[in-house]
């Protein structure tokens, strides 16, 4: 995916698409009024939500000690704990341990890790077919589609798109949909029941992700809606669970925390539906054997950029890309990652770094309104992370890649705006000439173009340039003032 | 206590409307304003786009020019919120990268003097009905840094409902950003003419014969989407509209 074409050109066409544009209006408008309500009955949502951020930050300052609490714990439970450097390295250990198996099919529980490292492609290359038991993941597996939203990855989608795709396609991976299949979603949903039912009782491998890891203890958590997720948490022989390093908690108290940030930030709910909760393995309960891949692929590199770093306190909840009104009109798919919305914008040039063009251009595709930064349940700040990235795109600088301080090159295509920038702030620095030149400005006023060729059309296809005054401010002070500032 | 104008570079080149009515306001207020000569850009068009060392000369200025000043007035939200929320950062960054604390100190001693025209107004010298007068329908347009990063909450709106003649109606997504965003007008025009147009709509949709903001880069990108489109209301800052009177109406 991260060929993909930059953000803008991705943009280009999705904004033109009035079918995406108005679910994507519709789906984000309604939880966003949900979850602003439900914060709301809150009274100490500001406190909670600092003590979400301080939570997070200590236990990423203490990375290292709570990795290994907790690796101690889920051996001690009858795990087994495997280290991925990067995504091959975790498609690779994934992979062996299904094979194991002798296995040649495995469900899946909803998971953004498995995705950002392409697991399902992976396996599939290994002949293993992975199922998505997630409603909204079946809909863009059957449909040979990508997740567009962290919470809601069909949200593109509206019922008569899920309708089609289902009569289509659900015969081609189970059990088909009925003929007559309307488009209510009581009948979606009994569709969707019947096929994936079918693959619960037959699975004996799953895979999944996790929200957070209790070190203390060594107890994984997956919060979700539907209860698929817990089907194939319970019903299978063998689990494989793919979470990122960052998803730790030290304690159970920790968690308490999240557990209430959580819900009404994502869903708008005051408490989650399905919480599951798994301590290594339990005789004559659940598993019988339980691997989890710590996945590292660009969160050590991430955790030593001091601005950055906050990206790391993510809970997943998707209420930047709820909020966000570049998210609202360009869709999710423009992101090119498995992290769509603001957070993504942050988070993927910082994993995969920024030497693609559309890695680097994701940290401009927001307008700085600071809406996500608002209703962030951590505090991350983005639109100060955005800028951050920005310079690195534009300046470079030093990072950290795969472990090593190394200095980054400015992006390409960027020469003419540098340059600009350095025009413009020779300008600010030297107020005579500023002044010279906005009088020529005025007194040219005349000759001004309406539409401009060049990197200006960007302005003047959709606006009209503000007409140039005939005299700036500085002038008429001067002229009206004059001497008056001269202390 | 001595008062400067901060007129910021957008306003001194194409809106110099809206800083002759700051120094009308003031001066009908009984404020005696200065104007620094030395003064140009807070520089946050530089810091925004990922310059953010061509941003430090431009804060050494801008505390320079306004260091014999008690108090520096700006009819810019995001201006006024790049000095207050940023220069402290780049102090920081400046710090953290082996450089000394000489911007952090700098940054220290501009911050608590910036005010944006409303705060100025309401929370410095405590007028909330400074006289106006402006016979027409008038929605205001929040914008995102007036309204999330100085959370100047409702100072505006009571400083309009307080101006003789006029009617405040309500603008639907007022707190959704326009899509000016600096340079992201231009780097993704697209989707920001996406979200203008959505403004614009709402605002021919509020019936008001004016469209009100304390940010004219914002008023920039409305106005001229309406502009192209034709028809709607006339964009003008609020300290335009707070600067009129009976005998002379912005």
């Amino acid at each position: 995916m991260s060929g993909a074409e930059p953000f803008p050109e991705a943009a280009r066409v999705s904004v033109r698409n009035a079918q995406l544009r108005s679910n994507l209006r519709h789906a984000t408008h309604t939880i966003r009024a949900k979850r602003a309500k439900a914060v709301a009955e809150l009274a100490d949502w500001g406190r909670l939500r600092a003590a979400g951020a301080a939570i997070k930050d200590r236990t990423l300052r203490h990375l290292d000690h709570y990795l290994e609490q907790l690796e101690s714990a889920v051996t001690a439970a009858g795990g087994q704990v495997h280290w991925a450097v990067d995504a091959d390295e975790a498609n690779r250990i994934v992979t062996r341990l299904v094979k194991a198996t002798g296995e040649t099919e495995v469900v899946k529980v909803k998971s953004m890790a498995t995705q950002e490292i392409g697991l399902n492609e992976a396996l599939a290359a290994a002949g293993i077919r992975a199922y998505e038991t997630d409603l909204a993941e079946l809909i863009v597996q059957l449909g040979d589609d990508r997740p567009s939203h962290i919470l809601v990855p069909a949200i593109h989608r509206n019922r008569t798109e899920i309708r089609d795709i289902f009569r289509h396609e659900m015969g081609h991976w189970g059990r088909p949909a009925p003929e007559d299949l309307s488009d209510s979603p009581a009948e979606l949903a009994e569709a969707a029941r019947l096929h994936l039912r079918e693959k619960f009782l037959r699975a004996k491998v799953a895979v999944s992700g996790a929200n957070f890891m209790v070190a203390e203890t060594g107890t994984l958590v997956v919060v979700e809606s539907e209860g698929n997720g817990r089907m194939c948490l319970t019903l299978p022989e063998t689990l494989i669970s793919v979470v990122g390093i960052e998803k730790t908690v030290p304690t159970w108290r920790d968690l308490e925390v999240f557990l209430q940030l959580l819900p009404r930030s994502s869903t708008a709910e005051r408490m989650n539906p399905y919480t599951s909760t798994w301590t290594g393995t339990t005789d004559g309960d659940g598993p019988r054997e339980f691997h989890l891949v710590l996945l590292d692929n660009g969160r050590t590199d991430t955790l030593a950029d001091q601005v950055g770093r906050q990206a790391l306190r993510c809970i997943r909840c998707s209420a930047c890309l709820n909020v966000c009104p570049v998210y609202e009109r360009a869709g999710g798919h423009a992101y090119g990652s498995a992290y769509p919305g603001p957070i993504g914008a942050i988070l993927t040039p910082q994993l995969r770094g920024t030497a693609s063009a559309l890695d680097a251009s994701l940290p401009y595709a927001s307008s700085l309104c600071g809406a996500c930064y608002e209703v962030c349940p951590v505090a991350i700040d983005i639109p100060e992370v955005l800028v951050h990235l920005r310079e690195r795109v534009v300046e470079g600088g030093s990072a950290t890649r795969d472990g090593a301080r190394v200095t980054i090159k400015p992006a390409k295509g960027h020469a003419a705006e540098r340059a600009a920038m350095r025009a413009a702030r020779w300008a600010f620095e030297h107020p005579r000439a500023l002044r010279a030149g906005e009088r020529l400005a005025s007194r040219t006023r005349g000759l001004h173009p309406t539409r401009l060729p060049g990197p200006g059309a960007a302005w003047t296809a959709s606006r009209d340039l503000p007409r140039v005054p005939p005299e700036p401010f500085r002038d008429w002070w001067q002229r009206t003032h004059g001497g008056r500032e001269a202390k | 206590m001595r008062v400067a104008l901060f007129i910021t570079c957008v306003n001194d080149a194409l809106y110099p409307g809206t800083g002759r009515a700051v120094v009308t306001l003031l001066e009908r207020l009984g404020v005696e304003v200065g104007f620094p000569a030395a003064q140009t850009c807070c520089g946050q068009v530089q810091y925004n786009t990922g310059y953010r060392h061509q941003t430090e000369p431009l804060v050494r200025r801008f505390v320079d020019a306004f260091a014999e000043y008690d108090a520096v007035v700006t009819p810019s939200g995001s201006c006024a919120a790049m000095v207050r929320d940023n220069y402290p950062r780049i102090g920081q960054r400046a710090a953290s990268e082996g450089r000394g604390g000489e911007l952090t100190e700098l940054a220290g001693r501009i911050v608590p003097k910036v005010h944006e025209l409303s705060e100025f107004l309401l929370d410095v010298l405590h007028v909330e009905d400074v006289g106006a007068y402006f016979p027409h329908t008038v929605a205001y347009h929040p914008t995102c840094h007036s309204l999330r990063m100085l959370k100047v909450g409702d100072r505006p709106t009571r400083l309009l409902r307080a101006v003789k003649g006029l009617e405040l109606v309500n603008l639907p997504g007022a707190d959704e950003c326009c899509g000016f965003g600096g340079t992201f007008s231009v780097k993704n025009p697209d989707v920001s003419a996406a979200m203008g147009a959505d403004k614009v709509r709402n605002a021919v949709d509020s019936g008001a014969q004016v469209l009100c903001a304390a940010d004219n880069s914002c008023l920039m990108h409305i106005g001229g989407t309406l502009s192209r489109r034709g028809g709607g209301p006339r964009v003008l800052h609020l300290a335009e509209i707070l600067a009129s009177t009976e005998g002379n109406v912005s």
